[in-house]
């Protein structure tokens, strides 16, 4: 056991000696390979649609992969036109802007279709003929009356009302729908910045109007926006924050400069790896880098402070340089594998930018870690680092002590009041509520987020969608499925939260009308289904370029779609709620109709869902994964185990927390307990280790190790705290939720987590020494201080 | 002049004859049709328009003078899903008079079963919409298709009912593009535009054989000059002088659906006339 440690002492200071020795060509080969990996990060691109959030096994996405493949694709493009005055939507001017936005949306690029109340295809009878035609021709000629009755067509029109007029006639829209081929990264920002001159273009032209942009492709490409928006904006104040602290705690320019340089080489090797790789940044893996720079600097700072102490007790730098090493070095190692192996469980998730948000960073701190014991040492052998040896008397960790004598008098209350604080806050984390609204995905400083708010004013923005079968190819022209999707329309219509419904069913009511000399009592669905079939054909030999029913009907008419719009209000709960209420109209009303929901939408109400599920298997990993390495490392099954306790704890009690004060959390929350419990480990990792030398080699009682693990780390796991703290709270000024959430979880999980080591670890270990006969209600009288110059 | 330069010395030389000959009379290549008067509109002015024009205009020729035909047609449609569905209806045309209207057609729709019986009469027009009817059995009444637009897929393919009318030599104007090899044989490149402004595209590019003068290839671009449809059309047969594809097969590059249409049973010279192609016909046919 201890010949183990030995050779582990032998092997750091071997490395230490050799890497101070040969400084030159560590620091040239360092810097080299970092920046020659450092280079493929060019290749990185970031991903610009939302169904990379999505894994190709996701069946909700397979789901609607399918649907769009029998339909078309639902990239939309959403033009929102609200008159500034009262003059509502059915005046010339305002028409006339519909008209001119309709005509030039065909322009925007991979426009597969445009729908606007002006290109509506408006059908009417004049004795045998069917005219089908476009609802506004020439607007600036309408006469008032001909305004009127194209108002009253529009507002009395299922498809039109609430969908691309609102129903006071206040608003109306323009809808773009868009088929990128999805070859190039470059389709999204080209139509989304033809889309923008467009809207730039209406509102010069028309100055009377407002006009909103939103839709998928905004969305979209506000995915990559936001990451874009992220590292200009973040990177920076994390290289800010890290400079303040790494200064503070190591107290040398040079050294903080060793220690920035150290992490900027793990971010290039872990980017250039991901670029190498060919992985498309979005969402949360764009901040992997923060991450890396947050974590990697741990084990500098770490060994830093280690040498620093060991200069203030008389070694001189290149003694405390490789004394700083070999006591560090296994701290470092095990710190460093627990948050690979965190990171790493990320693989397990459902979304792709977490798993590669766990590869990146996991690369990064591996990197960190061999920088740390290999270009690190070298580079401080050459700073000028002059420390004061402490003067004789003057004792370190004074202040820990005193506080480590404070828990081991009190072991039974620090270990109820934080066990009972912690079991309160895990209470109410069943009233946790998954919330996966995309558009609040985004902070307001995002366009997309400001614009989107402005239009669900007006218009509904969620659409769900169902492939509903008839059963037989032209099925959907039988009366009895009519009629029973009718039923099902009327449902969806009745419900809270639907804005709108697009069902075939109008189109067969108001066709029957027209056909029939547009006599008002035939206003209903037909009851023949050769005459529904000949009327379809009839209305689809006359529909225009681009405005066809093969987004409606599949080929061989044995399904058709339905399409119900959630207001843009609406929470992630009562969708969750309202798919259920529509499979179970289903199964009660019309079992052979039945279709799974499907959409964006829908993959986003579940995501949350889904990523759980996947990431039990991969905190379970890291669990299992980690246990074993901090058995390992403390060469003890028990304090292995023990030491899960105070780690699992802080994230349960964040979990709580964050139930307490925010109530909802997106799908990110799935990720956290696996990169948290490979970070906070660390806190344990260090007190543990120190704990455990303290017992093993200098065979100390449970308190005197406790004030010894104190005395020694228990700065070190402050200041590292303070820096975790600080960089995953740099993250909750992302624009973008995920990242938001993510940073201010973990952050609050990693305060918790010295909460519970400074009160909750040294109270359980003091107990459980209790439990084994030992004697803990000692002073500390025996103690004596530790230096350096002690252990060397 | 870009398209001036892919033309080889030999085809720039052949162009220059072939648009000072036409200057007089067609010759060699009218073969034995009616005479034709070229559309000025449509030829335009240009060594390229005319080139072009000659060369679509050679090629709607090879066609006079079949008088009228019946054909039976299956159309397959399959979506980017592979989800596929059939439609099978029959044809019946009869020839224009003269290049100054188009030619007549009848569309009998044979299955699916619920449009079994479904009859569309089209007069094709050069630059007005063409005139439409169907005859719906359930109703047992005609009604005419009032629409300007009728770009539309017919009955759910990729066709349009406007590609069906692809030999309406003054239905567009030209550009000649040059010569290309395909599939082994060499073809004459020619673009075309729409005249009529409610066309559902920009342009279409013809590749037309030069021995049989036979459209081999088009290609059909939106309004905004993207591509967005492939027509092949292969399994030609000739039929006394007279040449039909039998496999006709539409891909949009868009939403990757697919149509094949394919012919069988090619009639010619049946006896139809006129008054089987009057509107009042429709109510008659069973």
């Amino acid at each position: 056991m201890a010949r183990a440690m030995n050779m582990l002492d032998v092997f750091s200071t071997a490395l230490a000696r050799t890497m101070v020795s040969l400084r030159w060509l560590v620091i040239i080969v360092a810097i080299a390979g970092s920046v020659a990996i450092g280079t493929q990060a060019s290749k990185l691109e970031f991903s610009n649609n939302y169904r990379t959030f999505f894994s190709k096994q996701n069946p909700e996405l397979q789901a609607f992969e399918e649907f769009q493949a029998t339909y078309t694709k639902n990239d939309n493009l959403l033009f929102v036109l609200v008159p500034k005055d009262e003059g509502g939507v059915f005046t010339n001017d305002t028409l006339a802007a519909v008209e001119y936005l309709t005509e030039r949306g065909w322009q925007v690029p991979f426009a597969l279709r445009v729908d606007s109340i002006s290109n509506f295809s408006h059908t009417y009878a004049t004795e045998d003929d069917l005219i089908v035609e476009d609802l506004v021709v020439d607007a600036r000629s309408l006469s008032s009356e001909e305004l009127a009755d194209k108002r009253d067509i529009a507002l009395g029109e299922p498809l039109l009302r609430d969908q691309l007029v609102t129903s006071d006639g206040g608003a109306t829209a323009v809808n773009v729908v868009l088929q990128y081929p999805e070859i190039s990264l470059s389709e999204v920002p080209e139509a989304v910045t033809y889309a923008r001159a467009l809207k730039a273009e209406i509102v010069e032209k028309f100055p009377h109007l407002d006009v909103h942009l939103t839709g998928t492709s905004m969305l979209n490409n506000a995915f990559s926006e936001a990451s874009i928006n992220d590292f200009g904006f973040l990177v920076p104040i994390m290289f800010v924050i890290i400079l303040i602290t790494t200064a503070i705690a190591v107290r040398s320019v040079t050294a903080t400069l060793a220690t920035l340089l150290i992490i900027i080489l793990s971010s290039m090797i872990a980017m250039g790896f991901a670029g190498y790789i060919g992985i498309k940044l979005a969402g949360p893996s764009p901040s992997a880098p923060i991450i890396i720079l947050t974590l990697a600097i741990a084990d500098s700072v770490h060994i830093l402070i280690a040498m620093r102490s060991a200069m203030r007790d008389g070694l001189e730098k290149i003694a405390a340089i490789i004394e700083a090493i070999r006591i560090n070095f296994l701290a470092v190692a095990v710190t460093s594998i627990t948050t690979v192996v965190g990171f790493l469980s990320l693989r397990f998730s459902d979304s792709p930018p977490f798993q590669d948000l766990g590869t990146i960073t996991a690369i990064g701190i591996f990197a960190a870690f061999i920088l740390s014991v290999t270009l690190l040492p070298a580079l401080l052998s050459l700073a000028p680092i002059r420390v004061k040896p402490r003067a004789v008397g003057q004792t370190r960790g004074g202040l820990m002590l005193g506080f480590a004598n404070f828990v081991i008098d009190n072991p039974r209350f620090f270990l109820i009041a934080t066990g009972f604080a912690t079991a309160a806050l895990i209470a109410f984390i069943p009233t946790l509520n998954l919330s996966d609204q995309w558009r609040e995905y985004f902070a307001p400083r995002i366009e997309f987020r400001a614009e989107t708010d402005k239009a669900i004013e007006h218009f509904g923005f969620y659409p769900i969608e169902w492939s509903v079968p008839a059963g037989e190819t032209g099925g959907i022209s039988n009366p009895e499925f009519l009629a029973k999707l009718d039923d099902y329309t009327e449902w969806l219509r009745a419900q809270p939260n639907v804005v709108h419904v697009y069902s075939f069913t109008d189109i067969m009511k108001r066709l029957n009308k027209n056909l029939n000399a547009d006599d008002p009592a035939f206003y209903r669905l037909p009851d023949d289904r050769d005459l529904a079939a000949q009327y379809l054909l009839l209305y689809e030999m006359s529909l225009p370029f681009g405005l066809d029913l093969n987004d409606r009907i599949n080929i061989d008419k044995s399904a058709t779609r339905v399409t119900a719009t959630l207001e843009g209000y609406v929470t992630t709960k009562r969708v969750r709620e309202f798919l259920k209420q529509s499979t179970v109209w289903f199964e009660e009303n019309a079992p052979e109709l039945k279709a799974p929901p499907t959409g964006a939408q829908v993959m986003f109400t579940f995501i949350a869902q889904r990523n759980v599920e996947s990431m039990i298997g991969g905190t379970s990993f890291a669990m299992i994964a980690i246990a074993v390495v901090m058995i390992l490392a403390l060469r003890s099954i028990r304090m292995g185990l023990i030491s899960l306790v105070p780690n699992a704890m802080p994230i349960l009690a964040a979990f709580g927390a964050w139930a307490i004060l925010f109530g909802e959390i997106g799908f990110s929350v799935a990720a956290i307990a696996a990169i948290s419990i490979g970070i906070v480990i660390d806190d344990t990792v260090h007190f543990l280790t120190k704990f455990m030398r303290a017992r093993r080699e200098k065979g100390l009682s449970c308190a005197d190790s406790i004030r010894y693990a104190f005395e020694t780390v228990g700065v070190a796991i402050i200041v590292n705290t303070v820096i975790l703290g600080a960089g995953f709270s740099v993250l909750t000024l992302s624009a973008f939720k995920i990242n938001m959430e993510m940073g201010l979880l973990t952050a609050m999980t990693i305060g918790f987590a010295l909460i519970l080591d400074f009160l909750f670890l040294p109270a359980l270990l003091l107990t459980l020494a209790r439990f084994s006969g030992e004697k803990i209600d000692d002073k500390g009288d025996n103690y004596v201080r530790h230096t350096f110059s002690q252990t060397a | 002049m870009s398209v001036i330069h892919s033309v080889k010395p030999l085809r720039a030389a052949l162009a220059a004859v072939l648009i000072n000959a036409s200057a007089f009379s067609f010759g060699a290549l009218a073969q034995s049709a009616p005479v034709f008067e070229a559309d000025p509109a449509a030829k335009g002015d240009t060594p390229e328009s005319q080139m072009g024009y000659e060369i679509a205009a050679r090629s709607d020729r090879t066609d006079a003078g079949f008088g009228d035909s019946k054909v039976d047609a299956t159309m397959m449609l399959r979506n980017a899903a592979g989800q596929t569905s059939e439609r099978s209806l029959s044809f019946s045309t009869l020839e224009k008079e003269d290049e100054t209207v188009g030619d007549k057609s009848l569309v009998i729709f044979n299955s699916p079963r619920d449009v079994e019986g479904t009859a569309l009469l089209s007069h094709a027009n050069i630059l007005d919409p063409d005139d439409q009817w169907l005859y719906l059995p359930a109703l047992k009444r005609v009604k005419r298709i009032s629409s300007a637009n009728k770009s539309g897929p017919f009955v759910g393919s990729e066709f349009a009912f406007e590609d069906f009318t692809l030999t309406e030599l003054n239905k567009f104007t030209y550009a000649y593009v040059g010569e290309e090899e395909l599939d082994g044989m060499m073809m004459d490149v020619v673009e075309r535009f729409p005249r009529y402004e409610k066309s559902g595209y920009t342009k279409q590019k013809s590749w037309i054989d030069q021995t049989a003068f036979q459209a081999r290839k088009l290609e059909f671009y939106d309004r905004r000059g993207e591509l967005l449809k492939t027509l092949t059309l292969s399994d030609y047969r000739e039929y006394n002088g007279v040449w039909r594809a039998h496999r006709l097969s539409m891909v949009n590059h868009r939403t990757n659906k697919e149509t094949d249409l394919v012919y069988s049973n090619f009639q010619f010279k049946t006896g139809l006339d006129k008054n089987d192609f009057q509107q009042g016909i429709l109510t008659r046919l069973r």
